[in-house]
C-alpha cells in the first residue's frame, strides 16, 4: 500500500492573465522555479494577487501554465486534467457535495476509482478515524461545524493516497481558536503519513507552525525560500522582512568595518552590528530591527523620543522616534522594567548581532 | 497560440463525452436556430433574379404591412408601459405594505395564472364579458353594441397577460433595495412620496426600463391574442401568418419575418446589454435589515384595494373561461349548468385525439428541454472552451425571436429540405419536428434559469469532483444535477407547460396528423364557437395546473437543494 513518495517540480513557470479592466496581459506567475522534496511541507505565502494560488491551482491541473513545465516525481504532467493527476486538492470554501453525507463525501474519489466496496468502507473508517470523526459518517456535511467539515475535507483528499496533497488557504473560514488547533492537526496528520503537501495561506503564523520551507511571492515572482527561521532572521528584502512579522528600518551609512562588525551611523551616531558579506564603506544600509529585540534605556547613544506607551498585559507597547523614523518595539517583562511615558527622552538599545542588515 | 490555451484545450479533448456533447449542441443550436433565421435573410434577399431588395421593396409597398408595422409598436409600446406600471404598483404593494391573508394569496394567484393558462385565454374571456354578446355589457350594462376587437381589445388583454412578468421582476429589485436609504431620506425630512420619487424611483429606473422592453417584446411577438381579439386590427404576427396561409406568399412571409425579428432583436439588444447592466449597476447591494413596512391607513387602505380589485378582475376573466365552458348557449341561456360542451369535445371535435397528441408531444420535449437547457448553463458557467461565447448567445438568441419568425423560417428551412435541396427533407411534417420547435421555443427560459441557479453554486464543489478524479461527465451527473435539481423539475414543469399551451410557431408547422388543442382553441375561437373553446382550454388550464401541483409536490420530496439551502 506504501507507495514511493514523490516530489513537485515547477520549471520556470509562468501564467497570463488578462486584466479586466485595462484589457491588457500580465504576468501572475512569472519564471517560477521550486524543487519540493518528497515528503517536504512547503508553504506559498504572500499578499492576495501575488501568485500563490495560481502556482496552486497550476499544480492541480485547473489552470495551465504558460510557461514551463510542471512536474510531478519524473513526469512532466502540464498536459494531464486535474482528474488525472495524482494530487489532491484541500478547497478553502471546503468544497464538501452538500447532498451526500460524510461517509460518501470521502469515498466519492474511491468509488470513481472502482475500489471494492469493502476496501472503501476500511479506507474511509480508517481516515475517519485519522481525523477523529469517527461515527460522524451518516451526518450530512450542513449539521457538522466548521472544523469538522474541514476534517472531512482533509480527510476526502487523504483517503486517495495521492503524491501530493495541496491546501488552499483551508483554515481562513474558521474563527481565531480553531485555526491553531487545525494547523496542528494538519501537521500531526503530515507528518504521520509523510505525504508532500503545498500550502498557500496569506497568514504569516500558520506558514510559520506547519512549513519545513516557506516560499514567500510577491508581485508573481519568488521573494524569498528558506526555512522559517531563516525567512524570520535573515529576510532579503524589506518586503520579506515586513510581511513575516514586523519590522523597523533604520537606513545607515557605512563608517567602518571591523571584522565581523560594521559600524553603521543612524540619525547622526554610529551603532555597532553584525557584519554582513560584501559591505563597503560610504553605502547605505538597512538595519532591519524586530520590535521584540530592541529595548529602551535611559541613556545610550540613539537617542529617542516616544510617542506612544501602551499597556497590553504580557508586554508594553512603545512607538519612538528615532529621528525622522518611527520604531515600534514590545517590551515583554514590563512589571519589572522602568515604564516611559509619552515624551519622555531615552535611548534605543539592540545587540549588534540581534538586527539583520540589508 | 499560448501554451496555456492549448494545453487548456488538450485537457478538453481528453474528455469525450464533453466533446462529443458541447459539438452536438453547436450542430443542434446551428440547424434549429440560427440556420431557419440565416435562411429567412437568404430568402428575403437572394430571389431568382440574384441578390436585390425586391421583396422588401414589395412587402413595403403593401400599406397592409406598412399599417401592421405601426399597429404593432403601438400595441407594444402601450403594453410595455402598461405593464410595467401595473407591475411596478402590484411589486411595490408587495414589498412596502403590509397584506392581509386575503390579498396576499390574492396576489401570488395573479402572478401564477399567466405562467399556467394558454396564452390566449383572456382573449377569450374578454370577448365573453365585454363584446356584443358580453355577459357585462350586454346583460349588465344593456350595451348591445360593444365591439372589443381591435387596438383597445389587444392592448388591455396583453397588459393583464403580461404585468405579471413585470411585477415578479419589479419585485426582485425593489426586495435589494437598501431600506437605510429610504430611511435616511425620512430622516432628513422627506415625505413617503418624496422618498417615492426621489429615492426609490431614480433607483427603479433601469428596472422599469428593463421591464418596459421584455414586455414590449413580448407584445410585439404575441400571436395568439391579436388573433383572437384582433379583429381586422393586424400586427406583424398575424400579417405574417395571413400571408403565408392565406396568400401563400412565403418570400414575402420571410421578408416580413425578418423585419419582425429585427425589431425584436435590437430591442433585446437594448435590454441585454445597456439596461441589465445597468439595472445590476444601481442595485448590487443586498438589503442590509428588514425592511418597516408601510402601516399608514391613509396609504396602506387605497393601494392594496386598488391592487385586489386589478387582481380581482384579473381572476374573474380567468374564471371566466371554464364557467363559459358550462353555460348552455353563452350571451342567450345561462341555465342549467351543462357539461354537454365537454361532452362534445370528446365526441364530436376529436378531443381524445387533440389532447393526446398535444400532451404526447409535450411530454416528449419537456425533458429533453430540461436536459439540454442544464447542459448548456453547465458549460456556460462552468466550463470555459472555444465556442462557449457561440453556444451562449444563440441559445439567449432564441429568446428574442417571436415563435411567428421561427415558424416562417422552419417552414423555408426545412420544407425543401436543407436550402432547399432535399437533404432532411423527410423532417418537415413529422412529429420530430414539432418536438424540436418546442424545445427551441423553451430552451431559453430553462437556461436562463439554469444559469442563475448554477451561479449560485460555489465552483470549488465542482472542482473538488473534478480533483477527486471525475470526469465532466461524472461531475454533471453526480455534483451539478443534484444539486439544482429543483431548478431542473421546475424547467422539466415549465417546458411542459410551455409547450402544451404553445401556438404561435407550432400553428405554422403542424400538419393535418396531428390535431394540436391549442391550435383548436384558436380555430373554435375565430369561428366564435367560444363554448366549445372554452371547454378545450378549461380541460388545457387544468392539466398545466395539474402538472404545477405536481412539481411543487415533486421538489417537496425529492428536492434536495431546499435542505443544503438551510445549512
Amino acid at each position: 500500500m506504501e507507495k514511493a513518495k514523490k516530489g513537485v517540480r515547477l520549471d520556470h513557470i509562468s501564467k497570463i492573465y488578462k486584466d479586466p479592466k485595462t484589457g491588457k496581459d500580465f504576468y501572475a506567475v512569472h519564471d517560477t522555479s521550486l524543487d519540493i522534496a518528497p515528503g517536504e511541507f512547503v508553504t506559498l505565502l504572500g499578499p492576495s494577487g501575488c501568485g500563490k494560488t495560481t502556482t496552486l491551482r497550476m499544480i492541480a491541473g485547473f489552470e495551465s501554465p504558460d510557461e514551463g513545465e510542471i512536474y510531478l516525481g519524473d513526469e512532466a504532467i502540464n498536459i494531464l486534467p486535474p482528474n488525472k493527476r495524482d494530487t489532491a486538492m484541500v478547497f478553502q470554501s471546503y468544497a464538501l457535495l452538500p447532498h451526500y453525507n460524510v461517509f460518501d463525501n470521502v469515498a466519492y474519489g474511491l468509488k470513481l476509482r472502482k475500489v471494492p466496496k469493502e476496501e472503501i468502507k476500511e479506507r474511509v473508517t480508517k481516515i475517519l478515524e485519522l481525523v477523529e470523526l469517527s461515527g460522524m459518517e451518516a451526518r450530512m456535511t450542513n449539521q457538522l461545524s466548521g472544523g469538522q467539515q474541514q476534517r472531512v475535507a482533509l480527510a476526502r483528499a487523504l483517503v486517495l493516497e495521492p503524491s501530493v496533497l495541496l491546501f488552499d488557504e483551508p483554515l481562513s473560514n474558521l474563527d481565531a481558536k480553531l485555526r491553531v488547533s487545525m494547523r496542528t492537526e494538519i501537521r500531526r496528520i503530515q507528518q504521520k503519513t509523510g505525504i508532500t503537501a503545498v500550502y498557500v495561506t496569506h497568514d504569516q503564523s500558520e506558514a510559520m507552525a506547519l512549513s519545513d520551507r516557506i516560499i514567500i511571492m510577491n508581485k508573481g515572482v519568488v521573494a524569498q525560500m528558506g526555512t522559517p527561521q531563516e525567512i524570520y532572521y535573515h529576510p532579503n528584502s524589506e518586503f520579506v522582512a515586513d510581511f513575516i512579522g514586523e519590522a523597523n528600518f533604520l537606513k545607515g551609512v557605512c563608517k567602518g568595518l571591523d571584522g565581523d562588525h560594521a559600524l553603521l551611523e543612524v540619525a547622526g551616531t554610529e551603532v555597532r552590528v553584525a557584519a554582513v558579506e560584501n559591505m563597503k564603506v560610504g553605502e547605505t544600509y538597512t538595519i532591519v530591527l524586530r520590535p521584540e529585540s530592541a529595548g529602551l534605556a535611559p541613556e545610550g547613544a540613539l537617542q529617542c523620543k516616544v510617542v506612544l506607551s501602551c499597556f497590553m498585559g504580557a508586554y508594553q507597547n512603545y512607538h519612538v522616534m528615532v529621528g525622522e523614523t518611527l520604531v515600534k518595539l514590545t517590551d515583554y517583562d514590563p512589571k519589572n522594567h522602568h515604564i516611559y511615558q509619552v515624551g519622555d527622552t531615552c535611548a534605543l538599545t539592540f545587540r549588534p548581532d540581534g538586527v539583520h542588515i540589508l | 497560440m499560448r501554451q496555456g490555451a492549448s494545453l487548456d484545450r488538450k485537457k478538453l479533448m481528453a474528455d469525450p463525452i464533453m466533446v462529443t456533447t458541447i459539438v452536438v449542441l453547436i450542430a443542434f443550436l446551428t440547424l434549429f436556430i440560427l440556420y431557419p433565421l440565416a435562411i429567412l435573410l437568404v430568402d428575403s434577399f437572394y430571389g431568382q433574379n440574384g441578390f436585390s431588395l425586391d421583396t422588401f421593396r414589395r412587402i413595403l409597398a403593401m400599406s397592409s404591412f406598412r399599417t401592421a408595422i405601426w399597429n404593432t409598436l403601438k400595441v407594444g409600446f402601450l403594453v410595455g408601459i402598461l405593464s410595467a406600471l401595473l407591475g411596478l404598483l402590484f411589486a411595490y404593494v408587495e414589498v412596502y405594505v403590509k397584506l392581509g391573508k386575503f390579498s396576499g394569496g390574492l396576489f401570488r394567484v395573479v402572478s401564477m395564472l399567466p405562467v399556467v393558462s394558454p396564452p390566449f385565454v383572456l382573449s377569450l374571456s374578454m370577448i365573453m364579458l365585454f363584446g356584443k354578446a358580453g355577459l357585462i355589457t350586454r346583460f349588465l350594462l344593456k350595451i348591445y353594441d360593444n365591439s372589443v376587437y381591435g387596438f383597445w381589445g389587444i392592448a388591455i388583454v396583453q397588459t393583464l397577460t403580461f404585468f405579471p412578468v413585470c411585477y415578479m421582476m419589479l419585485k426582485g429589485l425593489l426586495k435589494n433595495i437598501d431600506p437605510s436609504l429610504e430611511e435616511a431620506a425620512r430622516d432628513m425630512g422627506a415625505s413617503r412620496w418624496k422618498v417615492f420619487t426621489t429615492v426609490t424611483l431614480p433607483l427603479m429606473l433601469p428596472g422599469l426600463g428593463n421591464a418596459f422592453l421584455v414586455t414590449f417584446i413580448e407584445s410585439i411577438a404575441d400571436f395568439a391574442n391579436p388573433m383572437i381579439i384582433g379583429g381586422s386590427y393586424d400586427t406583424l404576427a398575424t400579417t405574417i401568418y395571413l400571408q403565408i396561409t392565406g396568400a401563400y406568399d412565403k418570400e414575402g412571409a420571410a421578408a416580413m419575418a425578418v423585419v419582425l425579428l429585427s425589431i425584436t432583436l435590437l430591442m433585446f439588444a437594448v435590454q441585454k446589454y445597456y439596461l441589465e447592466a445597468k439595472t445590476a449597476a444601481t442595485l448590487t447591494g443586498k438589503a442590509s435589515r428588514v425592511r418597516m413596512l408601510i402601516t399608514d391607513r391613509s396609504v396602506t387602505v387605497p393601494l392594496t384595494v386598488l391592487c385586489s380589485l386589478a387582481a380581482l378582475f384579473v381572476v374573474l376573466m380567468y374564471l371566466c373561461v371554464p364557467i363559459g365552458a358550462l353555460f348552455p348557449t353563452w350571451g342567450y341561456k345561462f341555465t342549467p349548468l351543462t357539461f354537454k360542451w365537454f361532452g362534445q369535445v370528446f365526441t364530436k371535435y376529436k378531443g381524445l385525439k387533440a389532447f393526446k397528441d398535444s400532451f404526447v408531444l409535450s411530454v416528449i420535449s419537456a425533458p429533453i428541454t430540461a436536459l439540454l437547457s442544464m447542459i448548456i448553463s453547465y458549460l456556460v458557467v462552468k466550463k470555459k472552451f472555444k465556442g462557449k461565447g457561440f453556444i451562449e448567445a444563440v441559445s439567449m438568441l432564441a429568446m428574442a425571436v417571436p415563435g411567428t419568425v421561427l415558424g416562417v423560417g422552419y417552414i423555408r428551412g426545412f420544407s425543401g429540405g436543407l436550402f432547399h435541396t432535399g437533404l432532411l427533407s423527410g423532417l418537415y411534417g413529422s412529429a420530430a419536428i414539432l418536438v424540436i420547435v418546442f424545445v427551441v421555443r423553451s430552451l431559453p427560459t430553462g437556461t436562463r434559469s439554469g444559469i442563475s441557479a448554477l451561479r449560485q453554486i460555489d465552483k470549488s464543489i465542482e472542482e473538488s469532483a473534478y480533483d477527486m478524479g471525475a470526469n465532466s461527465f461524472h461531475v454533471f451527473m453526480t455534483v451539478t444535477l443534484p444539486l439544482i435539481k429543483d431548478s431542473f423539475l421546475s424547467g422539466l414543469v415549465t417546458a411542459f407547460v410551455r409547450s402544451i399551451t404553445a401556438i404561435s410557431a407550432i400553428i405554422l408547422l403542424v400538419t393535418p396528423q396531428f390535431l394540436l388543442i391549442t391550435v383548436q382553441i384558436n380555430e373554435f375561437a375565430e369561428k366564435g364557437s367560444y363554448s366549445i373553446a372554452c371547454a378545450f382550454a378549461t380541460i388545457l388550464i387544468l392539466i398545466t395546473y395539474g402538472s404545477v401541483l405536481l412539481m411543487n409536490l415533486g421538489m417537496k420530496f425529492f428536492g434536495t437543494s431546499k435542505k443544503i439551502k438551510e445549512a
